[in-house]
């Protein structure tokens, strides 16, 4: 070195950059990926954030393929999911959650009127059986199909969806959109037959030459009660109710005073359905308060809207001469009835039971192995696969929440074990990384705006017609909404790290590529963390 | 069904740096590939220092706007200290320092010479901490501006001489605690005085701009910045910028406290022409002076048992005051 520093000067002339400041650091940030609370509670496992990020953006194919990893039916869920999701959304804890939904049917429906379609990998040249065409049926052969395996869906029923069908009245998610959405699944390669009723599955099984089977047979045994009962009033039970609406040759008759009885979602479907069928007086009767009811509180406002008069503590004592009698409940101690002795009489012609389900297992009759309890309800492993080796099952049948979302997301796990099993390998999901919860945002940066609702169709047509009752957001609105999410745990580019670092040891990698953090200058002070809106970053204690 | 999308609302608006929704002509040059870095990397300010990054954010949006033809005068104090340790430089642009007290003179001779030479194209800045700026060169600002020397003057307010240990300046505010506004006495830190409000002295020399904004709004500041740069003659900007070390802050707290500074009322974002206020920036979610007082370690004693309550009242009081005299709330909040 020709050049003598002069005294106590450590460096030759030149630019700070030798100065590697980031031996100073004791702590270091780092990028990482949070679990947002929608994914979370998404019984369907969707990556929301992602697929709203690509909304966002006017990305709207993109969005609705992100969908479709983990859900074929966007269209549909968009209207019937219960969206657990907004529940566990962030933004919830601001203003009102984003309307995930509304946002998903959307998206869905573009697919639709555009006809996107999704292409499936090469033949695998293995077969599985699915037995049931409703959601969860329809997930697991898409998911199949889609990896290349020959699937065939067969269902007693004349048509596609289960209780989406057969269930959920049209007013709610109308057949066109159920149909048309089945539709590009079918023409990816699934073959569906109806009107075929399984009876003896391990001999279906032989006799097809499958590899393998996934059942989604649902529960549609509805659940019975022994009231007294004269003959004076006629007793409908709740899910063949539902299901007569949907075969046009026996429309059922109905009184002009109807009754329902039980609390659940099918009650109100119930009630709704015979506002509809011209019934003057509507009663729903539940044992215990609105505030346990197992149907969701909008549910039950829709119903009242409607006139549907609630008698919450009632249970049913005895039918004659066109009147029920009432047992008057209270709630003891431990929030269950219990009779008052009082009792109250309404009017009825017809009382609708809707009072549960029972799974009929009876298409085990020739199979070993299989875990039945004795509501029919089977048991599966942690694979989804029942008693019999290659049998796995999914939905309603199993012991787990009852929606139309759990049977998909069943549908989706059980596809992928199922192609393990048709492979010889072992499956292990991937890890989940932590929760984005909260307390990791920063919330400043997020403007502040209301929740888009959708628009409702007015009353008089509610009441008479079966129209769709909830209305689309046009493109604005979705757009809106999609914006309104935070993108919780995912970093979505908003240049703030790169923006608030003194020592400009941020470097941005370009649109799409997000950042990266250049340690030799970083001194640690974990600003960019405490800046980072959706928490995407974290401080780790660097090692000494 | 109506269409009403507030114009422009993407996510997170304006409020973050950058916005992947927005087009590139309205984010903020510093949330871009191609900002100049005036202030590079492998200076010594501390962890999470203000000061460094104000002074990045204001020089860079310069070096845009006059594509790199910048010269920058640098009173003493920390932004010289830590940058430029001889024989070294963090900085990416012509730079010239003289003394603690003279920037804004020695600015006037760089713009002379300039001048001289017809290189009238190239714009001069003069910068200094808040010590430089409203005590010890405050002579040779004022007469800068006075004969409307063509120098835009960018103070760093870090609220003390930070630079030699944390000494009180005319900028130190009520009650902190420095070296030489110890606790003591029934009033601990410093004093109730009539404080130097720079911003407003130079509001009353007419000069054609003055602005204050805040590390905490990037796109703000950039605005004002722009706007100076779009005129002639003395342009006075003053950028708050806390400082970890003389205010007993943690590091990362940096931008939370700039910001709280501004939500609490404590410092208002305002600019003017020509003597007259133009514009204010609103505080959007009004915060006790509470919430930016206790991170920081200058004020602890105010919420030590056997406090005055009257010198917290006192700096809330003043808050209050600049939300009154600027109008920061909107009508509804009020
Ligand atoms: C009235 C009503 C309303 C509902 N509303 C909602 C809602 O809004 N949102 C929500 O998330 N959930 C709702 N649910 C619950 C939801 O519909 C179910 O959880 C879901 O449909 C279960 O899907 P699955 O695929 O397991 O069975 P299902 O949808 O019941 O489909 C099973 C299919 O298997 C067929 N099948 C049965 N046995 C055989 C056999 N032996 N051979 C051949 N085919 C057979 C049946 O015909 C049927 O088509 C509702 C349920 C009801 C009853
Ligand atoms: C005439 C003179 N007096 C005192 C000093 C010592 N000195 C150097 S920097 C400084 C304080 C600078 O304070 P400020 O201007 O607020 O800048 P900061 O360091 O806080 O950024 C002092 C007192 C000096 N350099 N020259
Ligand atoms: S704000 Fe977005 S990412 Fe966060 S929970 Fe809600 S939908 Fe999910
Ligand atoms: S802001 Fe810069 S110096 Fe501070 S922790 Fe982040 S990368 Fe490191
Ligand atoms: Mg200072």
């Amino acid at each position: 070195m020709a050049f003598t520093l002069p005294y106590a000067i450590t460096l030759e002339v030149g630019s700070s950059l030798k100065n590697k400041t980031g031996d100073w650091r004791t702590e270091r940030p780092i990028y990482l990926d949070r679990l947002p609370p929608c994914n979370i509670e998404c019984p369907a496992g969707e990556n929301i954030q992602a697929w709203l990020g690509l909304s966002q953006e006017g990305k709207y194919q993109e969005a609705w393929e992100e969908i479709l990893h983990n859900n074929p039916l966007p269209a549909v869920h968009g209207r019937v999911c219960y969206h657990p999701c907004e529940d566990g959304c962030n933004r919830k804890q601001m203003e009102n959650p984003v309307s995930i939904h509304a946002i998903e049917r959307f998206l869905g429906d573009q697919a639709l009127k555009n006809k996107w379609s999704i292409s499936k990998a090469a033949d695998t040249g293995k077969s599985v059986l699915v037995v049931g065409a409703g959601p969860g049926g329809i997930s697991a052969a898409y998911h199949l199909c889609k990896m290349g395996h020959k699937v065939t869906v067969v269902d007693s029923k004349p048509a596609v969806g289960g209780m989406l069908r057969y269930g959920i009245p049209s007013y709610r998610l109308p057949r066109d959109v159920l149909d048309s959405e089945v539709a590009h699944i079918e023409k990816m390669g699934v073959t569906f037959k109806f009107n075929t009723r399984i009876d003896n599955l391990a001999a279906s099984i032989k006799e097809g030459g499958y590899d393998a089977a996934f059942l989604a047979i649902g529960a549609h045994i509805g659940r019975s009660i022994d009231i007294p009962n004269d003959g004076s009033v006629t007793i409908i039970e709740a899910v063949k109710f539902l299901s007569d609406m949907e075969t046009e040759t026996k429309k059922p008759e109905l009184g002009k005073k109807v009754a329902v009885y039980g609390g659940g979602n099918t009650a109100i479907d119930c009630v709704r359905t015979a506002v509809r069928l011209g019934a003057d007086d509507v009663n729903l009767i539940y044992r215990r308060d609105r505030k346990n009811m197992p149907a969701h509180d909008f549910e039950v406002v829709e119903a009242l809207e409607e006139n549907v008069k609630l008698n919450e503590l009632r249970t049913i004592k005895e039918m004659k001469g066109g009147k029920i009698t009432l047992d008057v409940m209270e709630l003891n101690a431990e929030g269950w009835p219990e009779s008052t002795g009082k009792t109250e009489v309404i009017e009825a012609d017809t009382v609708i039971y809707a009072l549960g389900q029972l799974v009929d297992a009876s298409l085990f009759n020739d199979c070993t192995g299989i875990d039945v309890e004795k509501d029919g309800v089977t048991n599966v492993n942690d694979q989804f696969m029942t008693g019999m080796q290659g049998v796995f099952a999914g939905g309603d049948m199993i012991p787990s929440a009852r929606t139309v979302t759990t049977a998909v997301g069943h549908g989706k796990k059980a596809a992928r074990y199922i192609n393990a099993y048709l492979k010889g390998e072992t499956y292990t999901p991937a890890e989940k990384h932590e929760t984005a919860s909260f307390d990791k945002l920063n919330t400043w940066y997020y403007e502040d705006e209301d929740m888009r609702e959708q628009p409702v169709l007015d009353l008089k047509k509610r009441t008479t017609t079966f129209n769709e009752v909830l209305g689309d957001l046009d493109e604005a609105n979705a757009q809106y909404e999609a914006r309104r999410c935070m993108s919780c745990g995912n970093c979505f580019e908003c240049d703030n790290c790169y923006t608030v670092c003194p020592d400009n040891a941020i470097i941005k990698l370009g649109r799409g590529n997000r950042f990266q953090i250049n340690y030799d200058y970083c001194k640690g002070c974990g600003m960019c963390v405490e800046e980072c809106p959706c928490g995407s970053m974290l401080m780790e204690p660097e090692e000494l | 069904m109506s269409v009403d999308l507030k114009p422009g609302f993407s996510q997170t608006g304006n409020l973050t740096a950058g916005n992947r929704l927005q087009s590139i002509d309205i984010v903020s040059v510093q949330s871009t590939e191609d900002r100049a870095n005036a202030l590079t990397s492998g200076h010594r300010a501390c962890q999470g220092c203000g000061e460094a990054l104000g002074a990045r954010m204001a020089i860079d949006k310069v070096m845009e706007l006059s594509r790199n033809k910048v010269h920058v005068v640098n009173a003493t104090g920390c932004l010289e200290v830590f940058t430029t340790p001889f024989p070294e430089t963090s900085w990416n642009v012509p730079w010239l320092h003289s003394l603690f007290g003279n920037a804004p003179a020695v600015a006037t001779g760089v713009q002379a010479a300039l001048k001289a030479k017809g290189m009238q194209d190239v714009t001069v800045i003069a910068q200094g901490g808040d010590g430089s700026t409203v005590d010890i060169g405050f002579g040779c600002l004022s007469g800068m501006f006075e004969r409307n020397d063509d120098v835009l003057y960018i103070c760093y307010d870090n609220e003390a001489y930070m630079n030699t240990g944390v000494q009180r300046s005319g900028a130190t505010p009520p009650t902190a605690r420095t070296a030489t506004t110890p606790l003591s006495g029934p009033h601990p830190g410093n004093n109730f005085g009539q404080g130097k409000n720079v911003p407003k002295i130079a509001m009353a020399h007419g000069i054609g701009y003055v602005a204050t904004a805040t590390i905490a709004n990037v796109r703000d500041l950039e605005a004002k910045v722009t706007k100076a740069m779009s005129m002639k003659g003395a342009r006075y900007l003053h950028i708050h910028v806390p400082c970890p070390l003389g205010w007993g802050s943690l590091p990362k707290d940096t931008i939370k406290l700039a910001r709280l500074a501004v939500e609490s009322g404590l410092y208002p974002l305002f600019e003017g022409e020509h003597g007259v206020i133009t514009g204010v920036t609103k505080i959007r979610k009004k915060v006790p002076v509470d919430e930016y007082l206790k991170l920081q370690r200058r004020f602890t004693h105010l919420f030590k048992k056997g406090a005055d309550a009257q010198d917290l009242a006192g700096v809330q009081a003043i808050a209050d005051a600049h939300i009154k005299y600027y109008g920061l709330l909107d009508d509804g909040d009020k």
